[in-house]
Formats: C-alpha cells, structure tokens, sequence
C-alpha cells in the first residue's frame, strides 16, 4: 500500500501538522501548506527508529493519567521543597531503588520513566537491559519499599490499562 | 482585566520565582551529585509551570485568545526534562558511583549502561 508507506505513521503526522499551526501562531494555507509537508516528512526520515506502533487500549485514559501526574507534581514539588530547605543535610536518606515493571510496550515503559522523573523526589536513572526493571533514585527515603510500591500502584497500573 | 485576575497572575509569577529560588537553593544545599539532580528537575518544574500558567491566564484574560502555545511550552519542557536528567544521571552512574552501592535488577540481566550492546547495534 504506497499510502500506508508515505505515512508510516498517520496520527503523528496530523498531531505534527497542529503542533506547526500552533506554534507558529498563524492559521494560514501556508502554515498548513508547510506543517504538512514537515509532518509528512519527519515520520518518513524517523521511522527506521520507530518500527512500531503504539498500540493504545484507551487512548482517553491518557487525560486522567496526565491530570493525576500534574497533581502530583504539584504536591510533591512541596514536599521537596520542605527537604531541600529544612531537612539537615546529614538526614537527608537517598536511596537507589530497583522497580520492577510489568509493562511490555517500550512507549509504556518510557512514559512510567518520565513520569518517575517529572514528579519530584525520584527519577530514573536506568533501565535494566532486558528491560524490565527500572532503576530509580529517590531523593530522601527513609523507607524504599514504599517508593517502590507507590509507583507501581499509582503509575504503572494505571499505564497498564492505557497501553494494550 | 479584573484586579482579581491580576493579582492571581501576580501570586503565580510570586510562586513560580520562588520554586525556581528553592531548585537553585537545593543545588548548593544537597550534598551529591545524584541528589543536586532533584533540585532543578523539580522544584523548578513547578516553578516554569507556574510562569506558564500565569502567562497563559494573562493572554487569555487581557488579549481574549488561548494561550496554545504557552502550552506547548509545558509539553516541550515534560518531554525533554527526563531525557536531560537521564542523561545527567548515567554519567553520574559511570563516574561517581560504585557499582556494588546500586542494587541488582534481580531478573538476572544487568543494568542497560553496564552492558555491551549486542554486535550489530541494539535491536
């Protein structure tokens, strides 16, 4: 199918073809003209490094994901920011921590180590090579287990559900 | 624009420059490598978003049109901050860091950075 080979990936190419519109903030047939063409470009010059496609199971439960991870940025930017300024350094408990992960899509795996990394206190430092465990630097926890189980229950549980 | 919205504009603009003060703050203060890394993906994510936001409120309240591409700011910034810290945090795991103070993956594979991609390039 030669349509399927000059759009190997079709949603990319519309969310480029917005992404262009909005950011040069001008709603014109050559701004149109000239997204397209990016778009069609960019995933045909990429494509041998994204061989597959992110399958979704529900795409929409992605809006709640993000509602929850912007939440949590918000709480726990506090939380560290009570660390940095009153926790006496000597006190402060930082740990490496292996996270086992379930989820098989490499897009899954690399949103839940973003995610790890965007909300404050720990952030992913690897990945093992099989790729099945991430690990994890936290920046004062007095009880590593409970990072870890945190992770699994509030993200990657929900991004299980999310991916196919 | 009301006084209402420009004092919540102001008292975000006030927040997003004191988280970035705390981030800057927390890399004097922590005392590694690993845990001076929290301090400016962190506390001063909050602080770009804050910012943002203000301005997205300002753009909307006093000229009347979104703010998409403020927006796109914050989406720049959640996609791109990760892979920089990541990439922080590997040299650190190869400079600073001894190997026996990080714990094993325990599924009998190594951590990625310690093993040598298969011949041929990684799959």
């Amino acid at each position: 199918m030669p349509l399927r080979r000059l759009f190997p990936h079709p949603g990319l190419t519309v969310f480029l073809t917005l992404f262009w519109l909005v950011l040069a903030d001008s709603w014109t047939f050559g701004s149109l003209a000239l997204g397209a063409t990016l778009a069609t470009a960019v995933p045909l010059l990429t494509a041998p490094w994204w061989p597959g496609k992110p399958r979704l199971k529900r795409p929409l439960a992605l809006l709640p994901y993000l509602g929850i991870v912007l939440w949590d940025v918000v709480v726990s930017s506090f939380q560290v920011a009570r660390i940095v300024l009153f926790l006496p350094p000597d006190r402060i408990r930082s740990a490496f921590i292996a996270v086992p992960t379930s989820l098989t899509s490499p897009e899954a795996v690399a949103l839940l180590a973003g995610t790890i990394t965007m909300t404050p206190g720990t952030l992913t430092a690897d990945i093992s090579a099989d790729g099945r465990v991430l690990l994890v630097h936290a920046l004062h926890a007095p009880d590593p287990e409970e990072v870890r189980q945190g992770i699994i229950t509030r993200y990657e549980s929900r991004l299980k559900r999310i991916f196919a | 624009m009301t006084a209402l919205a420009e004092i919540v504009v102001a008292l975000l603009l006030v927040a997003g420059g004191l988280f970035g003060l705390i981030g800057s703050f927390g890399l004097l203060r922590l005392k590694d490598r690993m845990q001076r890394l929290h301090a400016p993906t962190k506390a001063t994510t909050l602080g770009v978003g804050a910012a943002l936001v203000a301005v997205a409120f300002h753009v909307w309240l006093a000229e009347g049109r979104l703010a998409l591409r403020e927006i796109l700011v914050a989406v720049f910034f959640f996609s791109t901050a990760p892979l920089s810290a990541l990439f922080l945090a590997k040299v650190h795991l190869f400079r600073d860091i001894p190997r026996d103070s990080l714990p094993p993956p325990g599924t009998g594979s190594d951590w990625a950075s310690f093993t040598p991609d298969p011949p041929g390039g990684k799959t």
